[in-house]
């Protein structure tokens, strides 16, 4: 049962394409990422799957309800934790819940239970009193998320949820996000930039470059379809070994970067020998070598050529924060 | 979407603007005591001194209404550019992914921001009673009343037009330096225009002048160039067209 669908969802900015027709499907129940680089139109989607902005061309339904004709129908089944802190930070986490709840219409006897149960979720009882401009950063995370599913949505959108917050406060949401998928059966869309997160949390993964979807699959098969294990290895002549190392039907898949080959094998301990006997027979020098077993890394590397942080540098320098600030203007 | 969800949408945006009102000590003091400085070092300046124009004989009187629409037009333009606020702070997102209408959003808000505003005409009408102007009929005191709503209305609606149109907080001081302040100066708020015909021609088209002059034909009932129902009248017409401008403006605008 598909819980989100779109059909060619485009979003352009003047000349600017950031969301380029793409199409997927979110089942019921599971916890769906979208993996890319800052810049790569995760937002943008986002943006349009929960009304904020109206797509160019294209369309979506949330719980059957279409994003353009049932604006309201769609609010209503959705929750969203975006990606700036959207807490009023002179209320307390009470009030920021109970308002929520409210504009949800909630009625008063279900509102009292169902905050205590959502600041349960999170741990935040015994700050619900305090404003929200003396919370952390983490705890501002948790807040939100909280609230999001106040109002027991459908579908319950994650813009970067753990962005810019430590590697415990990180690992602690994690465990929020796989408990609320479970305890209350939430679908989860997320979107996030970091590998680790999409691989610990999401059941599928679409990786999303340049606005366009590159592939959409779950995480195991994503990893698997680069091969077992994963050998980087480099070498003087790279292109000619390159060129012989094609011919050969032990490898899965080999892609070059500007001074390494990486191949997916299966066993490499058992290819490496291997490589080595050719790497000679064509009077070609190892200097490197070395192999592990695949992340998602490499499976953003063997689709789109580059690797993570690259394309955030290189998005960081072609967009300044000025024209995001645009974006959130029209 | 129903009825009572808008009804507690309304109410939401209402007792949200009144709480960071009261919880926001440094903006409570400023409001209040901004007005009282201008009324009471002003207004004991002047006092004795021979205006043209001014029939009343206190100064401190006649300054009255000109205070009250200062203070009530810079609180209620701060609500409508509090929308600014929470836009750079991203709680604007959180309200438009709500399923709420955007009309019951400017209600809420806007009522909060009179209600506020109100407020602070009250303790300065308060504090001039304690002065001893007399009012001059019941009324005359509704209509002050009257007046001071829609004065905030107007100024909330400007505020949210404002906001709907500039990226940051910085436009705000401009805007109160170059177009409000000169506005405020050529109401008659503080001396009367009645005796330079050029300074009376401007104030023809000045909405600002309209607010002072009728607040203070129906409080004080000396002073004023206009019977205070043809001010009201014309200070309803703005209001209606700032609060729709402001309202289409936020409307169209995205988080």
């Amino acid at each position: 049962m598909h819980i989100i669908t779109t059909v060619g969802l485009t979003k352009k900015f003047n000349k600017l394409v950031a969301v380029d027709n793409i199409s997927f499907t979110v089942d019921r129940g599971e916890i769906f990422g979208f993996l890319g680089p800052n810049g790569a139109g995760k937002t943008t989607t986002i943006k349009m799957l929960t009304t904020l902005m109206t797509p160019t061309e294209g369309s979506a339904a949330i719980a059957g309800s279409d994003i353009i004709t049932q604006r309201a129908q769609v609010r209503k089944s959705i929750g969203v934790v975006f990606q700036e802190p959207a807490l009023d930070t002179e209320l307390t986490g009470y009030e920021n819940l109970d308002y929520h709840a409210r504009m949800y219409g909630i009625p008063r006897s279900k509102r009292q239970r169902r905050i205590s149960e959502v600041l349960h979720l999170v741990d935040l009882q015994d700050k619900k009193n305090v404003l929200v401009k003396q919370y952390s950063g983490g705890m501002k995370r948790r807040l939100e998320i909280a609230r999001g599913l106040m109002h027991s949505p459908k579908v319950l959108f994650l813009d970067e949820p753990t962005l810019g917050l430590d590697a415990q406060t990180r690992r602690a949401i994690w465990q929020y996000v796989k408990k609320m998928n479970k305890d209350e059966g939430t679908t989860i869309f997320l979107t996030t930039h970091y590998m680790d997160e999409a691989d610990y949390l999401c059941d599928r993964i679409g990786i999303i470059d340049h606005g366009k979807i590159l592939i959409i699959d779950t995480t195991p098969n994503l990893k698997s379809s680069i091969g077992n294990d994963v050998i980087t290895l480099t070498c003087s002549e790279i292109g000619k070994l390159k060129e012989r190392l094609q011919q050969e039907s032990w490898i899965n898949s080999i892609k070059q970067h500007d001074s390494s080959l990486t191949l997916g094998v299966e066993k490499a301990e058992e290819k490496i020998p291997a490589l080595f006997e050719l790497a000679n027979s064509l009077g070609i020098t190892i200097t490197s070598i070395y192999s592990r077993t695949p992340t998602l890394d490499d499976v953003f590397l063997s689709y789109t050529g580059r690797t993570m942080r690259d394309t955030n540098a290189e998005g960081t320098i072609e967009k300044p924060t000025r024209s995001r600030w645009r974006h959130r203007q029209r | 979407m129903n009825a009572g969800n808008e009804l507690q949408a309304i109410y939401i945006m209402w007792l949200r603007q009144l709480k960071r009102f009261f919880r926001s000590k440094s903006r409570l003091v400023a409001t209040i005591v901004q007005p009282l400085f201008f009324l009471f070092i002003l207004g004991s300046g002047f006092r004795n001194a021979m205006i043209p124009g001014m029939e009343g004989t206190d100064f401190m009187h006649f300054l009255v209404p000109g205070i009250i629409t200062m203070a009530i037009l810079f609180s209620s333009m701060f609500t409508g550019l509090s929308v600014l606020w929470d836009r750079q702070f991203g709680f604007l997102q959180e309200v438009l992914v709500a399923p709420i209408s955007r009309f019951s959003i400017i209600v809420g808000r806007t009522m909060g921001g009179a209600t506020t505003a109100l407020l602070q005409g009250f303790i300065i009408l308060f504090i001039a009673i304690g002065l001893g102007i007399s009012i001059v009929s019941a009324p005359g005191l509704l209509l002050t009343i009257l007046f001071m709503i829609f004065i905030a209305f107007t100024a909330v609606g400007f505020g949210l037009l404002v906001a709907s149109k500039m990226e940051n907080m910085e436009g705000f001081g401009l805007i109160m330096n170059i177009l409000i302040l000169p506005l405020l100066f050529l109401s008659s708020a503080f001396f009367p225009v009645a005796a330079n015909p050029l300074l009376k021609s401007i104030a023809m088209v000045n909405p600002l002048f309209y607010m002072v002059d009728g607040l203070r034909g129906s409080l004080l009932g000396v002073d004023n160039l206009y019977p205070p129902l043809l001010d009201l009248g014309i200070v309803v017409c703005v209001s209606l067209l700032m609060m729709g401008i402001g309202t289409y403006l936020f409307n169209k605008s995205e988080a």
